[in-house]
Formats: structure tokens, C-alpha cells, sequence
């Protein structure tokens, strides 16, 4: 009689124990493992009021994440209460992400994290920079730990459909390589046999893998995650040569202890166009950052400057003083950005061409590149940005 | 109330329903959390656009590895890339392991050595070593030594011919010819028959007490019969392989890149200063008149130590060794840091290139554990073998 009620007793609860599993188990099959994009499409079959504008990235349980990813309005309203951008970048690149002489970021891609900074909260400098390497982009980004991914990002389908939200192009780059000069090699093409230095998790380990095999040369590799180890193995001659984008190259050769033993050899052989990136599935922020971009461009087109920004207020061309908040509006209530974010932004940073000019430009802070294809559309490059109206 | 009663006992004073409560209770807890643990990442995963599928290990992985025991190129899928990186993993744990192994034990005992110079020279080696962190020993020796060799066309030449650069290791080596696959039975039979000769000397050894020399015959049948198999051949099995300069690097022979090496250096330079502790202890471990008694029978310092030392030390040994073991395959994750392409680093590789951040930890997680249960399995069989048995 004994035995009985104690086992009635056990199989119960274990009875109980697998019915959580199962539950669990449902739960397990029942959920989608789909991409945001089909979860926004849908927002009602998931459960979620469709009403607010980011519906599939709302955390519904608020124990379930650290604070900094939980996301109770949009993106834009979380910086603002915040009162800091939160800006995935590097430290390690001349030119681009780099620490300057007074031991702050600088560089081509934090100065775009410093223009969204000061749109969205008017300061510049309310922005928090976290270094990171090339195989933490994609995670960084998926998972939203930051609000923006500006770190020489190449824009390409599956990253697009992965990762994040890819706002405006801001720098157009190709992937080339790096030889020592003494070793004679003119072209990419002398290549076959040798070993070549490359950063894991790239776009670059990809189409030097493509290069190889569609000209039929065999190929070494030695690939780090780290790119300061990149370069000095290949300065400590572990490799042949080296490849990234070619201003990537230019800014490490001018680290370099003798830059003119190294040459880039004359080959592009990818597009790279580095691109911010911005997680995806919350539009509001994906177009603040966007319409930042096109300030930053249009502004130098229409020639306002850091410094001549307050004088252009009262600019007699219409289409500046709309663009500065003095007179109409570009969408500016819509975005949730003050009248006057254009003015914020350009006194942060000055336009492009000033930002491209501080580090790369002829008397650049890291080294000098040619702007070529970032030249404006309308002196023969491919910086373009829609009209801001 | 007479329902809640076991045989007079209130059911919340029955011991045995007590201990069975506590049990269940702790069970539901565990499943209870784990189900929130997994709805959680599900959840997270799919409101972040995370896939969760592993259908994309058919995919082309389109990226390089440096290194493979398996032929791997970037046409390959994601899923040949994953088993390469297994296999680096594997190569460099194993050979650690062996390599630690030996340096370990010949280490231990050289501390206990009545040596001076000996002994406190395995002891600066111990206290050095395990007192600096790996991830430093790694950098110094990848960065600060095998970087620094020369360059390729003024690498040092040792006889042999050897040659070392910045580039790595080259040496001679035996490429196999057309009759390697007949001699190779040979070899296999060698070490079979080395195996049968060793077992049977053994039991006439300690059935008789005749000095037989099990392991030295042993080694002379596994010398002999691969020996009087190459003379059979009528070409010869192994072809002599050396490296030879080409446009870009030595071509040929045995080539160990200088991730590996430094990494292999490493990782056994490290692990065996943990290991010579092990050893150290298991040795002091022996009762004096152990030793004493084996003098008195006439053993010299060297059978004391193989008959009658290690074989009591070995109990003490094994349990913290296997952990040692543990520990190197898990320390080869570090291989990340050196561009030695293990399973780690490819696996990162991969996250990034496939975006498939959850299913690939999920591989990882699986992969390294169940390399270190493989490892724990083995290591608790040969333990029960040595364990000290009541008779």
C-alpha cells in the first residue's frame, strides 16, 4: 500500500517534468526561424501589436536581454534617452578608425558616427566608440549591442541580407594587393605560388580565394583575425604579399618603417564600397542615418562648410537655408531630428570632402590618397546623395 | 488528515517522501530553467533575425584555410571547413599531448634528481613556464622567434638538409613510391608481431624470472621486419624528398609553418611544466621502503624506477594527467591569435562568412566536448588499469 502511493506520488511529477519538456519542445518547433524582414511583414500572426514602427524588434520580456539591447520605442528615442551614440568602429587603421595625438578617435569612418551623434543628440561628441575586429561585424550588428556599425563595412547581398540595414555608400573602394618592391613584381597576375597575408572574416579573404582560382594560380595563405598582426607578419616577411582595400593598404604602408619598399600593384580586383551599417528592422533610425549621409553630401556640393555654416543660414540660395532649418522642412519632424540637425552635424564634422580632406586629403592627418571615384558626381565621381527636400 | 498519512508517518515527516521531493523539485528546476534558457535564445534569435537552421553547411564556404590534413579549398562547402578545422584541432592536441607527455615525465624526474645542476635546472624551467600566462608564451614564440628567422632565400641550412626561415620548417622527407603500399603491410606486421612478443616475454618474465627484455625484443621485431621488407622491394618504398628553393618558397619535403610549430612549441613547453609537477608528485608519492627494498634486491636506478616506482606512481599520476590532457585541446582554441586555423578559428570564420552565429556555437560547444569526453573515456580506462587492486 506503502509503495503505491509513492509511486503514484513519483510518476506524477514526472509526468509533470515531461510535459514542461514537451511544452518546451513545442515551443522550440513552433518558432520561426525566419529573418526579421518576414517577422515585420507579419507582426500580427507573431502576436505583437502592429501599431509602432519596429514591431519585430520589441522585447517583450524585459528580464531576458542587458538593458543596453532592450528596445522599448525605436532606436533613435534609446540614444536620445541614452544621451550617447553607440558607435562599433576600429582603432587600428590610419586614416579611417585610429587613435589621433591627443589619444582621441579619429579617422574617416568615426567622424560619420560623430555626424549622427550630433543629429540625433547635437553634440558630436555624445558618441561611445567599440573597437571591435573584422570577424565581430556581422554578430555586433545582427544582435543590436550597437546602434551603428561604421568600420569600413563592404556592402554586399548576403551581408544585406544578414546582418543589417546598409545605409548610403561613403567611400568606394577595390581590393588590391601589396608586394615588397624588391621581390620585382609588377602585376597580380605574378602571383601564382606565393603566400598572401589576410584578415579572417572579410570580403577580402573571399575574393582573393575568387582571384586565385579563376586565373588558375595556386595560392598560400596565412590569415589572421587581427589586422595590426596581418601586417606585421608581412612586414617580418611570413608572406609574399598582402591584400585588403587599397586604402587600407596606402594607410598601413605609411605606418610602415620604410614605406617606399612597399608597392600596391595596379590591379582592383573586387568593388568594395564601404557602407555604415544599422540593424535591421527599425526604418525610423535606417533613414536618420541615411538622411545624415546626404547632408553630409549635399553639403558639399552646395559648398557650406564648418566654418561657414552659420554665415549660410542666411544664404540668398533657398535649397541651403532649407537644408540648414531656416526656411521649410526636408522631413526633419518626420525623422524625429530637430529643424536645425544639418547645422549640429556640419559644425561636428564640416561636410564630406572636409572629413575626406582631415585624414586622406593632400596635408591629410594620416596619409594621402587621391579621392578619385569619392570624388563628387558632379566632378566626375560617384558620391552622390538624394536631394534633400 | 488519514490520507496524507504513510503507515502513521505525516507524509511531510517521511524521510523517504522527503528525499523524493527534494529530488523532483531539484529535477523540475533544472528543466524549468532549461527551457527558459532555450525559449530565450529562440526567441532573441528570431526577433534579431538570427537563422537557426544548419542547412547552410551545404553551402560553397568560398573562403581559404591555411592549413588542412583533409584537401580543402575555397570551393569547398561549409561543412568540409568545419572538419578541417576538427582535424587541425586533433593534430595539434594529439601531438601536444604526446610531445607534453614526454617532456613532462623526463622534467619530473629530472626534478627529483640528485643531480644539482639537473635538478635545478628542471625546476627554473617548471617555475617559469607555468608562471607565464600562454597566450604570452604564444605571442613570444610565434612573434618574437619564428617570425625573426630569416628570410626565405637566406634561411638558415642545417645538415640534412634542413632549412628554417621566417617561413617555417623544411626538411628531408620520404615521398612514397609505387611499392610504399605493399611495404607498408610489413610495417603494420612489425607492429603487431612487436605487440605479440612483447605480451608473451613479459608473462615468461614474471612467470619464470628470467630477464627477458620484453620491450627491447619488441623493438628489434619492429625494427627488423620493415627493414627486411625494404630490401625485398625491388624499388625502394620511401623516395627521398628534399626541399627545393622555387620562385617563392622551398617546394617539397616536410614543411611545418611557423603557426604550427610555434603553436605546437607552445602549447607542450607550457603543458609540461604542469605535467612534470604531476609527475614530481606521483614519484614522491611511493613509500621510502619501496625504493629501499628495491636497492636491497640489487635493482640499479633505472629498474627501481621503471619496476617498482613508476607503477605505484602511475595511480597518483593519471587522474590530475588526464586533466592536463583536457586542458591542452581546450588551450588550442588559442590558435586564433597565432593564425593557426583550428576549430575555433575556423568556426569564427565561418560565423562571419555565413552569419550563422547560434547553430555554429552550438557546433563548437559540441565539438570540444566531445573531444574532451573522448579524451576523459580513454584516460578513466587506463585508469582503472592502474588502480591500486585489493587482493
Amino acid at each position: 500500500m506503502k509503495r503505491k502511493y509513492w509511486l503514484l506520488f513519483a510518476s506524477l511529477f514526472g509526468l509533470m517534468a515531461l510535459a514542461a519538456v514537451a511544452c518546451g519542445g513545442d515551443d522550440a518547433t513552433q518558432a520561426p526561424a525566419t529573418q526579421v524582414a518576414a517577422a515585420t511583414a507579419v507582426p500580427a500572426a507573431a502576436g505583437q501589436a502592429p501599431a509602432t514602427q519596429v514591431p519585430a524588434v520589441q522585447a517583450a520580456d524585459p528580464t531576458a536581454e542587458p538593458a543596453m539591447v532592450v528596445q522599448e520605442g525605436s532606436r533613435l528615442d534609446l540614444v536620445q534617452d541614452r544621451g550617447t551614440l553607440i558607435c562599433a568602429g576600429r582603432t587600428d587603421l590610419a586614416g579611417f578608425g585610429f587613435l589621433n595625438a591627443d589619444g582621441d578617435n579619429a579617422g574617416f569612418d568615426v567622424d560619420l558616427c560623430r555626424a549622427v551623434a550630433a543629429a540625433v543628440i547635437g553634440d558630436g561628441n555624445a558618441m561611445e566608440l567599440i573597437p571591435i575586429t573584422a570577424s565581430e561585424r556581422g554578430p555586433t550588428i545582427q544582435a543590436g549591442e550597437v546602434d551603428l556599425l561604421s568600420r569600413n563595412v563592404t556592402w554586399t547581398s548576403t551581408r544585406d541580407a544578414q546582418w543589417g540595414n546598409y545605409t548610403t555608400t561613403m567611400f568606394y573602394d577595390g581590393q588590391g594587393f601589396m608586394v615588397p618592391t624588391a621581390t620585382g613584381i609588377t602585376t597580380a597576375l605574378d602571383l601564382d605560388g606565393a603566400t598572401v597575408c589576410v584578415t579572417s572574416g572579410t570580403t577580402t579573404e573571399l575574393n582573393l580565394a575568387d582571384f586565385f582560382r579563376q586565373h588558375g594560380m595556386a595560392l598560400e595563405t596565412v590569415v589572421f583575425e587581427d589586422t595590426a598582426s596581418v601586417y606585421s607578419a608581412y612586414e617580418s616577411g611570413r608572406c609574399d604579399a598582402t591584400t585588403s582595400d587599397k586604402s587600407q593598404l596606402a594607410a598601413v604602408r605609411s605606418g610602415f618603417a620604410d614605406p617606399a619598399a612597399h608597392g600596391i600593384l595596379p590591379e582592383t580586383i573586387s568593388k568594395e564600397p564601404l557602407t555604415p551599417v544599422v540593424a535591421h528592422g527599425d526604418d525610423q533610425w535606417f533613414d536618420v542615418v541615411k538622411t545624415v549621409m546626404s547632408v553630409l553630401i549635399n553639403a558639399e556640393e552646395l559648398g557650406v562648410t564648418a566654418a561657414n555654416v552659420d554665415a549660410m543660414q542666411s544664404s540668398d540660395n533657398v535649397v541651403i537655408r532649407r537644408m540648414l532649418g531656416a526656411e521649410g522642412e526636408f522631413g526633419q519632424s518626420d525623422l524625429g531630428l530637430s529643424a536645425t540637425f544639418a547645422v549640429d552635424v556640419i559644425k561636428a564634422v564640416g561636410n564630406y570632402g572636409e572629413i575626406y580632406n582631415r585624414y586622406m586629403g593632400p596635408n591629410g592627418e594620416a596619409f594621402t590618397l587621391p579621392r578619385g571615384q569619392n570624388e563628387l558626381w558632379n566632378n566626375g565621381g560617384l558620391i552622390y546623395s538624394p536631394p534633400l527636400r | 488528515m488519514r490520507f496524507l498519512t504513510l503507515g502513521g508517518v505525516p507524509l511531510w515527516r517521511d524521510a523517504r517522501v522527503l528525499r523524493a521531493a527534494a529530488q523532483i523539485i531539484s529535477v523540475l528546476i533544472v528543466v524549468i530553467v532549461a527551457v527558459f534558457v532555450i525559449n530565450n535564445v529562440l526567441d532573441a534569435a528570431e526577433k534579431r533575425g538570427f537563422s537557426l537552421g544548419f542547412g547552410f553547411l551545404e553551402e560553397e564556404a568560398g573562403f581559404i584555410i591555411s592549413e588542412s590534413v583533409i584537401e580543402y579549398g575555397a570551393a569547398d562547402t561549409f561543412q568540409s571547413a568545419f572538419l578541417a578545422g576538427v582535424l587541425n584541432t586533433l593534430k595539434i592536441a594529439l601531438l601536444g599531448i604526446i610531445l607534453a607527455t614526454g617532456l613532462g615525465v623526463i622534467v619530473g624526474v629530472a626534478r627529483i634528481s640528485s643531480n644539482w645542476l639537473v635538478r635545478t635546472v628542471a625546476g627554473v624551467y617548471v617555475e617559469t613556464f607555468r608562471n607565464i600566462p600562454l597566450l604570452i608564451q604564444l605571442f613570444f614564440w610565434y612573434f618574437g622567434v619564428f617570425l625573426l628567422l630569416p628570410p626565405v632565400r637566406e634561411s638558415i641550412q642545417w645538415p640534412g638538409p634542413v632549412f628554417l626561415n621566417a617561413r617555417g620548417f623544411f626538411a628531408v622527407w620520404g615521398s612514397a613510391s609505387s611499392s610504399f603500399s605493399t611495404w607498408i603491410w610489413f610495417v603494420l606486421a612489425g607492429v603487431i608481431l612487436a605487440l605479440a612478443v612483447r605480451v608473451a616475454a613479459g608473462q615468461v618474465q614474471s612467470r619464470f624470472g628470467r630477464a627477458t627484455h620484453p620491450n627491447l625484443s619488441a623493438l628489434a621485431v619492429l625494427v627488423i621486419l620493415p627493414i627486411i621488407g625494404w630490401f625485398l622491394m625491388a624499388e625502394s618504398p620511401l623516395v627521398r624528398d628534399v626541399p627545393e628553393l622555387g620562385r617563392f618558397n622551398f617546394e617539397g619535403g616536410l614543411r611545418l609553418s611557423p603557426e604550427f610549430a610555434a603553436f605546437l612549441l607552445g602549447l607542450v613547453i607550457y603543458t609540461a611544466s604542469f605535467i612534470a609537477e604531476i609527475v614530481r608528485a606521483g614519484i614522491l608519492s611511493v613509500q621510502k621502503g619501496q625504493l629501499e627494498a628495491a636497492r636491497a634486491l640489487g635493482l640499479n636506478e633505472l629498474q627501481t624506477m621503471q619496476s617498482v616506482a613508476f607503477p605505484q606512481a602511475m595511480r597518483v599520476i593519471v587522474p590530475p594527467l588526464i586533466s592536463q590532457f583536457l586542458n591542452l585541446t581546450k588551450n588550442s582554441s588559442l590558435g586564433i591569435l597565432i593564425a593557426y586555423p583550428d576549430l575555433y578559428f575556423v568556426s569564427r570564420t565561418m560565423i562571419n562568412q555565413a552569419g550563422r552565429a547560434v547553430p555554429i556555437f552550438l557546433m563548437i560547444m559540441g565539438a570540444y566536448l566531445l573531444m574532451s569526453l573522448t579524451f576523459a573515456v580513454i584516460g578513466n580506462i587506463y585508469n582503472r588499469r592502474v588502480r591500486y587492486v585489493d587482493r
